[in-house]
């Protein structure tokens, strides 16, 4: 059992100084959650069908309903892959990588981590996703061990019913976690029959362990912790993802995360890897990024009521109609007239070209890219941030549909500009969240 | 086309239309009993001489009861029809086809709209229930219509500041119009500067470039033609009924350009076979469109063939459609400035064609009109319900 394949996502939007913020916050936008962004982090890796499928978020959009579910119909997984949540602690990452490991699975973590304006949470959290790809075949990374140490311990807790949560004076967790952190490593380290490992990533929720990470456990070649800072279930991947971008062949990778506890991964790369690296690195993905006003953050996040536009709010999507929709809704597959080839997005019966009825074969779309036909900027349209801008999308190899933009900057958005679809959440109307597809400028 | 028409089978011999406009004091009730009340008078005709109603509302009420409630109508035929934006058009369509086909002496067309008591800005859609991926149920009606400006732009090489220029001409004259029109909603006549300068709705659309929204009613009274002359020296006659609804193709087909309405060609064509009108330009006195956007009465103005294709935007800069024009065009005001009360707006173009051809418009009448065209268009670019009809003021 391998790691077959990894990758990160990393949201648009970055909080500046402007709120108090030193450096760059990496903001999920108003449309993403810890479902969508799993989507993102995961597109790359389905290839090859995982065997499971395990979602680890501290921020679940929903309760009582399988956010893995969402995630698995967005990447179109067959029927028979399990797919479940772990979710409530950053810890839930490890569980789903073990049983990742196990079964020759899909382990997505994604968050969006809140916190009260002004609050170190606030300037040192961040959002994102990212995933791992276990099985069996052509690794780029062998597991040479997992390993364990469970703490009851109160450095941070949150009320089920807040998205902002509470932390312990630091240092007092820091002395809880370091000697974990320190016992996980040598015992992983002398079972590999290793001295020290060549890169090592420490994250955790308590910044006394993250800031002192290289001194407790230090990496022959390179020591780091989170990219992003604290991004909860995504922590101990996204630090993961970072190394594997750029660590060379046969090097070993120890990934350490101290949440009640302290869980261990250790991983030896393969002369694969430098061929099968993520599409976009974290770096990469982290260097972009636009500045989003720290008033507009908040009520991105629901800490401040904005005035919007005197428009109803949209009913909530039914389940039925979803139910039926869901290669389309989730999968964004269209239908193909097999008498004349006419592209139908969202997919159609009767075909707009040739009138063939029930001669449609299913044609997924969700990678394909296209071009912006014409697009409008609409200021009236509800929309959790206003304006809402719609392009009217040609697809290459056929199709048009009428999509929002994300991540939307209006100067970038022009006719004949090319876009692909990203997984998003266009609103949320009686507790339900209504995913779909938007478009996004390449 | 096979459509056969009803070329002078059917008359109207009395009309009714409230005030548009933000009718705080009126119901929907008020309203219709204000229109059908006007109709009936104009015809000399009572309640109970009327053998069938047709309502159209889009949202207003559901039901024959929306009209048999408040007129006290004792079991008589009341149909509710429905066809978005051309809701009161359609309402008179099928009871014009009601007397053609001889089931009915006298039958009443209604259309209303309640739609200021929503809150809401524009309109209201009354969705069932969905997946939720349905882009109309995001993108609003000023958006999807400001499809057709950079659209047209591009297509036709027409600089963009001429083409605004065009879509201000468009608001500006339907405002002169409406300043003459005691029913109309906007009342004032509108510099270019406060239209151009107007906040942005969607696109180039500024608030000025968009319909009025209003509450609103207006009635038709219908009779076989040869009984018309005994209930008026002056009916107007049905030369043409035409209805169109697409496919939707235009929204998933690459080849569709957001710079015509194939379904308004499709309706005028078979509207001017019906009424054997050859060249519009030369045969209408005037016409009243579905001007509910501003790049819609420009687009329209070449699926009508009142200019050629990609002339459309010079000739409104050239005054073609005003008023004093070769064809005047929304000479009430139209939609801009009459107001949309959605299904009385239909009703309300015929109301004015009533008024023309019968010599009643007062300040705006035109000279010695004999033919009027309404165009009436419910959805949007890339998939939409057109009607066309044809009335005059002589029978053939």
């Amino acid at each position: 059992m391998g790691l077959l394949g990894y990758g990160a996502y990393v949201p648009a939007y970055r909080l500046g100084s402007e709120s108090g913020v030193r450096g760059t916050r990496v903001v999920a936008s108003f449309d993403e959650d810890a479902t969508t962004m799993a989507v993102e982090a995961a597109r790359g890796l389905t290839g090859h069908a995982p065997g499971s499928l395990w979602w680890a978020s501290t921020s679940p959009p929903y309760l009582d309903k399988t956010n893995a579910a969402a995630v698995h119909a967005a990447l179109r997984l067959p029927s028979t892959v399990p797919a479940a949540d772990l979710i409530g602690s950053a810890r839930s990452t490890f569980a789903g990588m073990r049983a990742a490991v196990a079964s020759g699975g899909l382990v997505v973590a994604a968050d969006v981590r809140v916190g009260k304006p002004g609050s170190a949470d606030e300037k040192a959290g961040g959002d994102g996703a990212a995933a791992l790809l276990f099985g069996d075949g052509d690794a780029i990374a062998e597991v040479l061990g997992m390993a364990s140490e469970t703490l009851e311990v109160l450095d941070r807790w949150r009320d089920p019913q807040r998205t902002t949560g509470e932390q312990w004076e630091e240092r007092f967790g820091f002395e809880q976690y370091a000697d974990l952190v320190r016992g996980v490593a040598a015992r992983l380290l002398d079972e590999a029959g290793l001295t020290e490992a060549d890169h090592v990533v420490v994250t955790s929720g308590n910044s006394g362990i993250t800031k002192r990470a290289g001194a407790l456990v230090k990496g022959a070649l390179s020591s780091s912790s989170s990219p992003i800072g604290f991004s909860g279930a995504v922590d101990p991947l996204l630090g993961l993802a970072a190394v594997l971008d750029v660590a060379g062949p046969g090097e070993t990778v120890l990934v350490l995360s101290a949440v009640d506890g302290c869980d261990g991964l250790l991983l030896r790369t393969t002369d694969l890897l430098a061929s099968r690296r993520a599409a976009r690195s974290v770096a990469d993905q982290l260097a972009g990024g636009r500045p989003i006003p720290h008033l507009t953050y908040l009520s991105w996040r629901g800490l401040v009521e904005r005035e919007l536009p005197r428009r109803p709010e949209p009913d909530r999507p039914a389940g039925p109609p979803s139910a039926r929709a869901g290669t389309w809704k989730f999968g964004f597959a269209g239908s193909r007239c097999t008498a004349c080839g006419f592209v139908h997005v969202p997919p159609l019966r009767v075909c707009r070209s040739c009138s063939a009825v029930d001669a449609m074969e299913t044609v997924s779309l969700a990678d394909q890219t296209g071009t912006v036909a014409t697009f409008t900027i609409d200021r009236l349209a509800f929309s959790p941030s206003p304006p809402v801008i719609d392009v009217v999308v040609d697809f290459d190899g056929g199709g048009r549909t009428t999509l929002e933009i994300a991540d939307a900057d209006p100067e970038r958005v022009d006719v004949g500009a090319e876009v692909s679809l990203v997984f998003r959440r266009l609103f949320t109307a009686g507790n339900v969240h209504n995913y779909f597809w938007k478009a996004k400028v390449l | 086309m096979a459509s056969k028409g009803i070329k002078d089978a059917v008359a109207i011999v009395g009309m009714g239309c409230t005030r548009f406009g933000e009718r705080w004091e009126s119901s929907t009730d008020d309203l219709l009993l204000d229109a059908v009340g006007e109709a009936l008078g104009s015809a000399g005709v009572q309640r109970d001489d009327v053998d069938a109603y047709w309502l159209g509302t889009l949202a207003s009420g559901q039901s024959g009861l929306t009209l048999s409630r408040p007129l006290g109508i004792d079991y008589k035929p009341v149909t509710r029809v429905e066809n978005y934006c051309a809701t009161g058009s359609e309402a008179f369509r099928n009871a014009c086809y009601a007397v053609a086909s001889g089931a009915y002496d006298r039958v009443m067309a209604v259309g209303v709209e309640k739609l200021k008591d929503s809150g809401f800005s524009g309109l209201l859609r009354a969705d069932p229930p969905s997946d939720g991926t349905a882009a109309e149920l995001s993108l609003t009606a000023p958006a999807a219509f400001s499809l057709l400006d950079p659209a047209y732009t591009s297509k036709y090489g027409v600089d963009p500041i001429a083409m605004r220029e065009a879509m201000t001409h468009v608001a500006w004259k339907n405002h002169v119009n409406g300043a003459r029109n005691p029913k109309a909603q906007f009342r004032k006549e509108v510099s270019r500067e406060t239209i151009e300068g107007a906040p942005k709705v969607a696109g180039r659309l500024g608030i000025f470039d968009c319909s009025g929204v209003s509450d609103g009613a207006a009635a038709a009274l219908i009779v076989r033609a040869e009984d018309a002359y005994d209930y008026t020296d002056r009916p107007i006659f049905v030369k043409a009924l035409s209805l169109a609804a697409g496919p939707m193709r235009g929204g998933l087909d690459p080849a569709y350009d957001f710079t015509t309405f194939p379904e308004v060609v499709h309706s005028a064509a078979d509207a001017y076979a019906q009424a054997g009108i050859t060249d519009p330009r030369s045969e209408l006195s005037l016409a009243e469109v579905h001007d509910c956007f501003t790049p819609t009465e420009i687009v329209l103005m070449e699926d009508l063939g009142f200019a050629d294709r990609g002339q459309a935007w010079t000739d409104v800069l050239g005054g073609d459609f005003d008023a004093d024009g070769r064809l005047a065009v929304n000479v009430d005001g139209g939609l801009k400035s009459f107001g949309h009360p959605v299904g009385a707006s239909g009703l309300r173009m015929l109301y004015e064609a009533w008024l023309q051809l019968r010599g009643d418009a007062g300040p705006r009448q035109l000279a010695d009109p004999r033919l009027a065209l309404t165009h009436n268009l419910g959805g949007r670019p890339g998939g939409c319900v057109s009607f066309v009809s044809v009335v005059g003021n002589e029978r053939g």
